[in-house]
């Protein structure tokens, strides 16, 4: 059909020609441009006539749209809606293609490069894919509609009554229904097989609408007629009893659909901090939000480690296991027991919150308890390993989505372009942050150029590189001195530890934790000031700066835990000291007991008065947890005080201030989007590493989460201001994924060194009287596991065939990174190929232009000359082929430059005898062109 | 809520919901919105006028809120006067969920203030005036202008013509990591 119609066109077009070249010479001087793109117009039509039109895949789409635009009267007039709709469809896509003269002569290399681009990059494909096919189904459509139309139109009059309301919407069925009413009903498979293809199709047109840039007019059409078909037609597609079991199926289907939709739509209301988000997002861009999306992410991995510990391990251990005070791990000692209800001692997690579930202490050893026989160590030890490969899952899955969606690759190739198409943040919906971005904009647009231009010459380099050493030593001085402060604190602590905690103040209590937060607050603004020094580029200096704090946060961390090493070094000791005085204890009391009166009852003694070990495990997790408490409330109160006050200040006293405060020095603040993150990231550390010894550290976390996101919600919107520094928010997504990885993986490191290489504690823990922690392992699987599994087991731990997959492993990754790197180089290599394709096409559409231009001027002339001249005239254009450089071939070439050749066949007026064999090889030449190009 | 509902029709609300990036609460929210700017005005009117639709906040202060109007504007007259359809419209591309394709191709679009299907000099340099603000200051020199566009056309007018394109558009949109998240508006 649509061949046909554009046979039509060419004639048309054609004809006006013809009405034009009578008129004479001068009316074609005047009209030479409009001729000019009817010849391109027509040039393309003779193509396809000659392609004869059946790779409508690319073909039909590229068809200008001036032609379109043209035939669509006469198209209305068919008054098909469908034909109407593809016009429409046409037309946005010429919109967007090809509108202007220059246009229409790049409109080949676009085609092209449109091509090259799919090869290049595989979404990119996907997506041109996607729109392409929009017009080439419909083709396809149009052709099954002629020749299926009998079976539809039978079907049809099968379910008149049912679908009798939907008729009037659509003319064209209609009116084939009234056709194939007439018709008998026979159904061949092919037909089937027809029928059913277009309904998929329709369907996936359903399913793909959204995605097409038409407004919602033509779109809801579409739709409604595409569902009307679909439903129409569906039900037609079974027969007999397999025509109701397809119907039941598809109505399933739609119940199916339906409910996916609902269940999105419930999955998007349940997502908590909607609007807040949304709500700080208009007010200060994608980045500062992007802090909150982050601690969202964080919330809801920390819900699921909370629910793991608290669900597997607290609640089964306080429901099922042994009460408080039946056992000593389980009871406060006798010396603790006057003031274990202090507030300042429950603050501290001493006394009852010592002795309870939160810490590791309290669990007791027995292998399965309560009536469902429940393994609590195992189960333990496996929450345990659970909550830290749970992490590491989630972390690796976001870093490889956010790596997928960053498009890989050549990261600065588009640096400008970049900054110009996607600088803007659309969500920005405050003229301050509005007025901010423009600034941000505005520099580094300057930058970049500043950059482009000075990338070459760099003064004095020495004087720079000398303040950059200097820089960077100064940052080493202050690592190394807090890294000292803290290890000389924690030493310090255990002093006062071993004299009794009573008789020291309350900052000696808390040194450790004060010095740590109090070192975090100030510290970053040290390196602040040394890094001025440096004159780095804002950006690099972010990242400097982060990686300094990061390295300073680190090696607290890691000062923090080698003092604590020392000091559960010294409670195995004690322990050692200890089992000895027990045992003597023991054999004391037993004696005593016997020497007073041997038939007595074995006296009880009361779980409280018995000693017990120091219990380092619960040690470590009461360090933690106070150092997560400190750490929270550090960050709240510099948080009300550092913004809140400073912005209440600012506000109230530039009334009565001598110069403008809010302007001036003191301002409001800002909201330091990396500083959060960084300690957000750090926080989860501690919690990864903590976690094995304090179940309770996620449940706290998540509680600390959960406050700061409503405080720093309020704080953000009531006293803080737009950044002026613009620090993108998903550029440096990765690169705070990759230090959550990196503090993961450190984080873990100690805590997985210290259940591997100390032994438990002999009287506290689920673990207590094994040599080794994951002795647990071990012992479920010789007992609960049937006797061949434990044999399978030890064989597979054999290093005889963990080194092999070790190996197999490790050249897997080997291999999956050297097929990135190679894609990566074809991608490069693609590119580049494309280029330079692009530079040969336009080298041949200017020497075809030339050409054109010639044979124009040859035509001019055998016009004018006599007719008995002109056999003579179409032998030497043969011979033009060769020989470009004719002086008139120049002449013409200077104004008709870069149209593409025009073949001339057609518009020669008169019995010209050289007439029949022009068109033939300029419809050779087309195809060919684009066979190259292709 | 109830009532807006039953204003837009079930039929309707789930048509809008297979044909949009939107969800039903999205398109609920996004209707009470476009009857708040409608309702000053008499009820009859199907379209809401420009002025009036970028009087929203979270247009207000966008630099290509005209643009933004012009391009998904259906209405005959060229004024940016927006139906709801057009709203709708608007919204699905601006929305979380939307893909790259449609993304790019309504920012090519916003993009081409001259409406000729391609993003030459002229389209370039309007776009950096309406990034760097209104105000003298921010603005760059014409000698910057021009470093910025030959720059610009150099990394992305791939097959150099001299003009930027809707695919090379799309080429250079699909890999810069910040455009889907800022590429977004939301009611």
């Amino acid at each position: 059909m649509t061949t046909a119609m554009s046979l039509f066109f060419v004639f048309t077009a054609d004809e006006e020609d013809t009405v034009i070249d009578s008129d004479g010479r001068q009316e074609r001087a005047k009209e030479k441009e409009r001729k000019k793109e009817r010849d391109r117009k027509r040039r393309r039509n003779v193509a396809r006539r000659a392609s004869s039109a059946r790779k409508e895949g690319k073909e039909l789409e590229d068809r200008p749209g001036r032609e379109e635009r043209r035939g669509r009267k006469k198209r209305d007039k068919e008054g098909k809606g469908k034909g109407g709709e593809d016009e429409r469809q046409e037309e946005v896509k010429n919109d967007t293609v090809a509108k202007t003269q220059k246009n229409f002569s790049n409109e080949n290399t676009r085609k092209l490069e449109q091509k090259e681009i799919e090869v290049v990059g595989e979404e990119d494909g996907d997506t041109e894919e996607k729109r392409k096919n929009g017009r080439p189904e419909k083709g396809g459509k149009k052709e099954d509609n002629g020749r299926g139309e009998t079976v539809e139109k039978k079907q049809k009059k099968k379910r008149v009554e049912t679908s009798a309301e939907h008729e009037s919407s659509e003319e064209e069925e209609d009116e084939e229904e009234k056709v194939g009413e007439e018709k008998p009903e026979v159904l061949s498979p092919e037909e089937l097989e027809k029928l059913k293809e277009e309904v998929d199709e329709r369907k996936k047109l359903i399913s793909t609408l959204r995605g097409k840039p038409w407004p919602m007019r033509k779109k809801l059409l579409t739709l409604r007629e595409s569902h009307e078909f679909v439903e129409k037609y569906e039900g037609a597609l079974g027969k007999g009893k397999s025509r109701k079991l397809y119907a039941y199926k598809v109505m399933m289907l739609k119940k199916w659909m339906k409910f996916q939709r609902d269940f999105e739509n419930f999955k998007t209301a349940c997502v908590p901090w909607e609007m807040k988000i949304k709500e700080i997002e208009s007010h200060f861009g994608s980045s500062v939000a992007s802090y909150f999306i982050f601690l969202r992410w964080m919330y809801g991995i920390n819900m699921i480690l909370f629910g793991l510990t608290f669900g597997l391990v607290m609640v089964p251990e306080a429901l099922m296991g042994r009460p408080y005070g039946s056992m000593p791990r389980k009871t406060v000692p006798r010396a603790d027991e006057a003031n274990a209800m202090d507030f300042a001692v429950l603050w501290d997690f001493g006394g009852y919150a010592q002795y309870s579930v939160l810490f590791y202490g309290y669990y007791n050893s027995q292998r399965a308890i309560g009536w469902l026989k429940f393994r609590m160590p195992l189960s333990y030890f496996l929450v345990g390993v659970g909550t830290v490969a749970y992490s590491y899952m989630v972390v690796i899955r976001t870093m490889a989505r956010n790596a997928n969606e960053d498009g890989g690759g050549d990261n600065n190739s588009f640096n400008f372009s970049w900054k110009m198409f996607t600088s803007w943040d659309y969500l920005i919906g405050n003229p301050e942050t509005a007025d901010n971005k423009f600034a941000s904009i505005t520099t580094s647009f300057k930058e970049a150029i500043l950059e482009e231009q000075e990338s070459r010459k760099d003064d004095n380099i020495h004087l720079t590189r000398f303040l950059r050493v200097l820089a960077n030593f100064l940052v080493l001085c202050c690592l190394a001195g807090s890294g000292y402060l803290i290890y000389f604190v924690v030493r310090r602590s255990q002093k006062f530890a071993l004299e009794g905690l009573e008789s020291h103040s309350w900052w000696e209590r808390n040194e450790v934790n004060m010095v740590m937060s109090l070192l975090g607050m100030f510290c970053p603004m040290l390196f602040d000031v040394i890094s001025a020094l440096e004159n780095y580029h804002p950006r690099i200096a972010l990242q400097w700066q982060l990686g300094r704090i990061f390295a300073l946060f680190l090696g607290n961390l890691y000062t923090f835990i080698i003092a604590l090493m020392d000091e559960i070094n010294l409670k195995r000791e004690e322990e050692e000291v200890l089992k000895l005085n027990m045992t003597i204890w023991e054999a004391s009391l037993y004696n005593g007991t016997m020497g007073a009166n041997s038939t007595a009852p074995p006296i009880t003694v009361h779980p409280a008065d018995i000693p017990r070990g120091p219990c380092w495990e619960t040690m470590v997790g009461q360090e933690f947890v106070r150092l997560i408490v400190s750490d929270t409330m550090t960050t709240y109160i510099t948080l009300l005080i550092g913004d809140f006050l400073r912005a209440v200040l600012v506000r109230f006293l530039n009334y009565c201030w001598c110069w403008d405060l809010e302007a001036g020095f003191p301002s409001y603040s800002e909201f330091d989007v990396s500083g959060n993150v960084l300690g957000l990231i750090f926080n989860q550390g501690m919690i990864w590493m903590g976690a094995f010894y304090a179940p309770c550290l996620p449940a706290l976390n998540v509680l600390r989460l959960h406050v700061s996101m409503y405080l720093q919600c309020w704080a953000v919107m009531c006293c803080n201001v737009p950044q002026e520094r613009v620090f993108k928010a998903s550029g440096s997504n990765n690169f705070y994924m990759a230090m959550l990885l990196v503090i993961l993986f450190l984080s873990t490191l100690p805590a997985i060194y210290t259940i591997v290489t100390i032994p438990p504690s002999f009287d506290c823990g689920p673990f207590s009287g094994k040599s080794r922690m994951f002795d647990v392992i071990q012992e479920t699987l010789e007992s609960d596991f049937p006797a061949w599994f434990g044999k399978v087991f030890s064989y597979a731990s054999n290093p005889g065939l963990v080194l092999p997959f070790l190996l197999l492993m490790v050249l897997a990754i080997y291999y999956l990174q050297s097929t990135s790197k190679s894609y990566k180089q074809a991608n490069l290599e693609l590119k580049k190929k494309l280029q330079t394709q692009n530079e040969e096409n336009k080298k041949k559409t200017k020497m075809a232009a030339l050409k054109a231009a010639m044979d124009l001027e040859e035509a001019q002339k055998a016009r004018s000359e006599a007719p008995r001249q002109q056999r003579k005239n179409n032998a030497s254009q043969q011979s033009y082929t060769g020989e470009k450089n004719t002086v008139t071939g120049h002449l013409v070439s200077s104004f008709v430059f870069v149209y593409p050749p025009a073949p001339r066949g057609h518009r020669i007026p008169g019995p010209l005898p050289g007439n029949q064999w022009q068109p033939a090889p300029s419809v050779q030449r087309v195809p060919n062109s684009q066979r190259h190009r292709v | 809520m109830g009532t807006t509902a039953s204003q837009l029709g079930k039929d309707l609300l789930s048509e809008y919901q297979e044909l949009t990036f939107l969800t039903k609460q999205e398109i609920l929210l996004a209707h009470k919105r476009y009857s708040e700017l409608l309702s000053k005005e008499d009820r009859n009117l199907t379209s809401v006028p420009m002025e009036k639709v970028l009087s929203l906040p979270e247009l207000k202060s966008n630099p290509f809120r005209k643009r933004i109007c012009h391009v998904f504007s259906t209405s005959d007259m060229k004024d940016g006067s927006l139906t709801f359809e057009d709203f709708l419209d608007l919204l699905s591309a601006f929305s979380d969920s939307a893909t790259l394709e449609i993304k790019s191709h309504y920012a090519f679009r916003i993009f081409d203030f001259d409406d000729d299907g391609t993003l030459d000099g002229g389209d370039l340099e309007k776009l950096v005036n309406c990034l760097t603000g209104k105000t003298e200051d921010t603005r760059l020199t014409p000698e910057e202008m021009r470093q910025l566009i030959s720059n610009i056309l150099e990394e992305s007018d791939i097959d150099k013509d001299g003009t930027v394109n809707l695919s090379e558009f799309q080429h250079v949109i699909s890999r810069s990591p910040d455009f889907v998240s800022s590429f977004k508006i939301v009611l």
